[in-house]
């Protein structure tokens, strides 16, 4: 493993990433002044302020001053990672976010988890067996999943299984009945959690078991996998061995680049099933009409897109040696 | 290992089509909801917003198809109007979105050089950046209008267009026979317009057709947030207001959903269709 | 003569695919014997691959193996269980192709490649079979075989990987080698080597080759035997001077009317009028009829039968009817 040039790569991605937070920074400062009404109220949010805090705010971002240094001030607070204050929750952007962050992670975790597990081995196994039964449902069902809105599929599961099966809890990640720690803790937080991952992965199930399927079977009609049975090697590594392993390469492309839209799609599981997450975070923001964690969350959100980016093309590049091996 | 003594004539489109069942069931339901949005404002015994015009939470009845909401709003009604507005901005943002694609690729790719990098780069940007959370923002700071909401999907959806584009007047550009055509003393206009996007429009409205489909789905989750159009019904809004009743009344939410659904699937499956007629290679026939 | 090490007889394998069934392999039947060299010779098309393919049981839907029988060192293959099928193909009965780019998976080592064909044939451990490998690499021609064992194929160049094909087909021993093409992806300069391995290794293994090629100046050079096939059937079989000297079916005559001078080496074949025939619907009678300046009427009635002219030589053609009832039994 040549891990000089793993390394100078992966610089190389994080390099290319800077731009690209400058014009999310850029998006973030356009917006307090582009937006209508005074700057100030933006900052504020929707919450009541008093007038000696405007006064503070007004010197504390310059707003009497040039534009370009306003622009100056505004990047050098978020380099020190001061994304403002949200007066409504009375706490500093930053660590408000970062407290959610956990939940979410906890969901789009698991969920993303099973979901391309399970994607990928339906999409084997149906690579193997094209136009049965099997796969024509399968195919149907994938097509319906990511044609639904993904918070009418959580509200008709809460429906079904919450509301008149009762077999799991509405809302939230914790019972306040329940034990709060240990054990019986992780239980709860597992029961709560079944229903908003199962909705939340069904899209992503979806997308993974439609790519791996087509890949399969084009990878599986190639040259080296004549050679591999000419060799006498069994057909189930066959599979699994050779054609997968370079089957999985889109595969592992798209679940990065997927990464933003499943994070939207978190926010809209988050309020449907009332997790306390990110996604929860930003639902209550908008009603608040709370810019500064709006602003913060969009921050917070793209720098984490970013790094699923990255994070998705280093796995590329140890899976593919073509990439770093000249 | 066989090969060919004579070569059949080329099937017609719709043959090609008709030859995906689930393509053409997409259609049919496409075309349908399209008649329930245009026609049902006229025809239904209930107008969308009254409120009171049947008793408060009522489930589905012969009176009231889809039931009736806490406010006594026929949801049927309403979902009809809703689905109006759903598919209005679909398309609406879908074409926008589609022509600035073409254009932003087809500069790039037909100039090449230092405007091509400096597009892909703000390509690649936007990209890169969450398109719902932009959205989000920027729906929230200018106000929650149908028009803004439009504009909004719109801004963020093109960059899968022009790189379509980008990739398809690169590919062209260097090919015979537009050099021919430049040979026989054609205008760059109508090198751009006879030759090349002809080429490039097959898959571009594959991928136009898919992106109304992407784009009710970000407009619903909009409003499903509370971003949405307070003067208009809207599905997401409607999911929105069920969230609360649906423990007593499934029909607020279940209905106005399936709209939704309905319609996305259908252009999936007539995306699909279109995928074989138009990109023959992408599906390897 | 001693028993040959394989025999096809009758060998048909059909495509079924949407447009109809393609007649592949229309009864083949070819032998080959202990340490020879045989060539299968014809134009793109006509089959020999499929044939190829048939004879290791490789063949893949939409195609089947419909009758016939292979028998193989005393095995009949197409009766053996899959399980049993894979302990011979790789071993015994090994395999090279014509791409080296595509038929090595390009996110495996070579080395690995290589070292998974000799465990799947020889019991011995991983680092036993990694000295084999390499031991295969270094006979195969390639130098510093320590480091590029390493190598993963996009690092080789062609020849390099066409060796490394060579290597894990030999790795186990074959009795039988069957080379598809060997040299038609590679530059002029490389080809010329790789023949000479084939037949070098030839000779250290003892093993027989069945070379199947569009290249008549390799089969003159390092072959004994030839058979000409045409649209899914043999058509002439006979020794390498015989068929080159005096060619009996208008095919063949064809074929070898193209070229300039003996010492000339031929690169391609020379166009014959007309084009080869569909194998849905082939036509009827003998297949070559169409296109054929010597043909009768009764060529396209009935199919003339394979007949014998002399020991080891024979046509498929009308002509010869009379020769077959005069000459050898």
């Amino acid at each position: 493993m040549p891990t000089k040039s793993l390394l100078i790569y992966v610089g190389g991605r994080l390099l290319q990433a800077v731009p690209i937070l400058f014009v999310i920074i850029l998006i973030n400062f356009a917006l307090i002044h582009a937006a209508p009404g005074d700057p100030v109220d933006i900052l504020i949010g929707g919450a009541d302020a008093t007038p000696e805090y405007i006064e503070g705010l007004r010197r504390e971002f310059g707003l009497d001053q040039p534009l370009w240094q306003q622009f100056v001030t505004y990047i050098s607070k978020i380099v020190q990672f001061d994304l403002g204050y949200s007066l409504r929750y009375r706490e500093p952007v930053l660590s408000l976010i970062l407290g959610r962050m956990p939940a979410t992670l906890l969901l789009m975790g698991t969920a993303l988890f099973f979901s391309s597990l399970i994607g990928i081995l339906l999409g084997v196994f149906a690579a193997r067996r094209p136009y049965s039964a099997g796969d024509y449902t399968a195919t149907f069902v994938s097509l319906a999943g990511y044609s639904m809105p993904v918070f009418w599929l959580g509200q008709i599961m809460l429906v079904i299984f919450a509301l008149h099966l009762a077999w799991f809890p509405t809302q939230g990640m914790y019972s306040l009945r329940a034990p709060s720690q240990g054990f019986g803790r992780i239980l709860d937080v597992a029961h709560h959690l079944v229903l908003p991952a199962i909705t939340y992965s069904f899209y992503h199930l979806a997308l993974i078991y439609r790519l791996t399927r087509i890949k399969m079977q084009e990878v599986l009609a190639l040259d080296f996998i004549t050679t591999a049975r000419a060799k006498g090697v069994a057909e189930g590594r066959v599979v699994y061995r050779h054609a997968l392993r370079n089957a999985i390469l889109p595969v592992v492309t798209v679940i990065g680049l997927n990464f933003g839209f499943m994070l939207a799609g978190s926010v809209l599981t988050e309020t449907v099933f009332a997790w306390p997450g990110m996604g929860r975070l930003l639902y209550e923001a908008v009603g608040a009409r709370d810019y500064p964690v709006l602003m913060g969350l969009f921050t917070v959100l793209s720098v984490m897109v970013i790094c699923a980016n990255v994070i998705t093309d280093v796995v590329y590049a140890l899976v593919d040696p073509r990439v770093v091996y000249r | 290992m066989t090969t060919i003594t004579h070569i059949p004539a080329e099937p017609s489109w719709w043959r090609i089509f008709s030859r995906n069942r689930g393509s053409v069931v997409g259609a049919v339901v496409l075309v349908v909801l399209f008649a329930l949005a245009i026609v049902a404002p006229m025809l239904l015994r209930f107008e969308a917003g009254r409120i009171d015009v049947g008793p408060s939470m009522a489930p589905p009845s012969l009176v009231h198809l889809m039931g009736t909401d806490e406010l006594g709003r026929d949801v049927f009604a309403r979902a009809a109007a809703g689905l109006s507005v759903s598919l209005m901005v679909g398309f609406g943002a879908a074409t926008i979105s589609t022509f600035l694609g073409v254009v932003i690729g087809g500069l790039a790719g037909f100039f090449g050089r230092s405007i091509d990098a400096l597009l892909m780069r703000l390509t690649e940007i936007f990209q890169v950046i969450p398109r719902f959370f932009l959205a989000v923002l920027l729906v929230a700071f200018f106000g929650a209008s149908i028009f803004n909401i439009l504009i909004a999907i719109a801004v963020l959806s093109w960059p899968e267009i022009a790189r379509l584009v980008r990739g398809e007047f690169l590919s062209l550009r260097s090919r015979q026979f537009v050099d021919a055509a430049r040979v026989a003393g054609a205008a760059r206009t109508s090198l751009i317009f006879g030759e090349i996007l002809p080429n490039a429009l097959g898959p571009v409205v594959v991928n136009a057709t898919l992106m109304v489909g992407q784009a009710m789905l970000l407009e619903a989750g909009l409003s499903y947030l509370g971003l949405g159009d307070p003067t208009k019904a809207s599905l997401g809004q409607m999911l929105q207001e069920a969230q609360q009743i649906m423990r007593s009344a499934w029909w607020t939410t279940a209905f106005p959903g399936m709209f939704i659904f309905l319609a996305v699937l259908s252009l999936n499956l007539v995306g699909d269709g279109l995928t074989d007629v138009l990109n023959p290679r992408a599906r390897g026939r | 003569m001693s028993k040959p090490l394989l025999t096809a007889t009758n060998l048909v394998t059909k495509l079924f695919t949407d447009s109809g069934t393609v007649q592949a392999v229309d009864g083949v039947s070819l032998h080959i014997g202990h340490g020879e060299a045989v060539a299968l010779v014809g134009e793109s098309g006509c089959g020999k691959s499929m044939t190829a393919l048939s004879l290791m049981r490789l063949v893949r839907p939409p195609g089947q193996i419909v009758s016939g029988s292979v028998n193989f060192d005393g095995a009949d293959l197409l009766s053996l269980s899959e399980r049993e099928m894979r302990a011979v193909r790789g071993g015994r009965l090994a395999m090279v192709f014509q791409d080296p780019m595509t038929f090595l998976n390009p996110l495996m080592r070579v080395g690995e490649q290589i070292v998974e064909a000799i465990m799947l044939h020889q019991r011995v451990g991983r680092s036993e079979a990694r000295r084999t490998a390499l031991e295969a690499l270094e006979r195969v021609g390639i130098p510093a075989a320590a480091t590029v064992i390493e190598y993963f194929p996009h690092q080789l160049s062609g020849g390099m990987r066409q060796r490394v094909l060579i290597a894990m087909a030999i790795s186990s021993k074959p009795t039988l080698l069957i080379a598809d093409e060997p040299t038609t992806a590679l530059d002029v300069t490389i080809q010329a080597q790789i023949m000479r391995l084939l037949a070098k290794l030839r000779g250290e293994l003892s093993s027989s080759m069945l070379l199947i090629t569009h290249d008549l100046g390799l089969v003159a050079e390092y072959c004994d035997r030839v058979y000409v096939m045409y649209a899914g059937r043999i058509v002439e079989e006979g020794d390498v001077y015989g068929i080159f000297a005096n060619p009996r079916h208008p095919y063949t005559r064809a074929l070898l009317s193209s070229t300039l001078s003996p010492d000339r080496r031929i690169e391609k074949l020379a166009p014959i009028d007309g084009q080869p025939p569909n194998l849905i619907t082939p036509p009827p009678g003998c297949r070559f009829h169409p296109r054929c300046r010597e043909r009768m009427a009764r060529c396209s009635e009935e199919a003339p039968p394979n007949f014998d002219i002399a020991p080891g030589a024979s046509a498929r053609c009308w002509l010869y009817e009379e020769a077959a009832r005069v000459g050898a039994p």
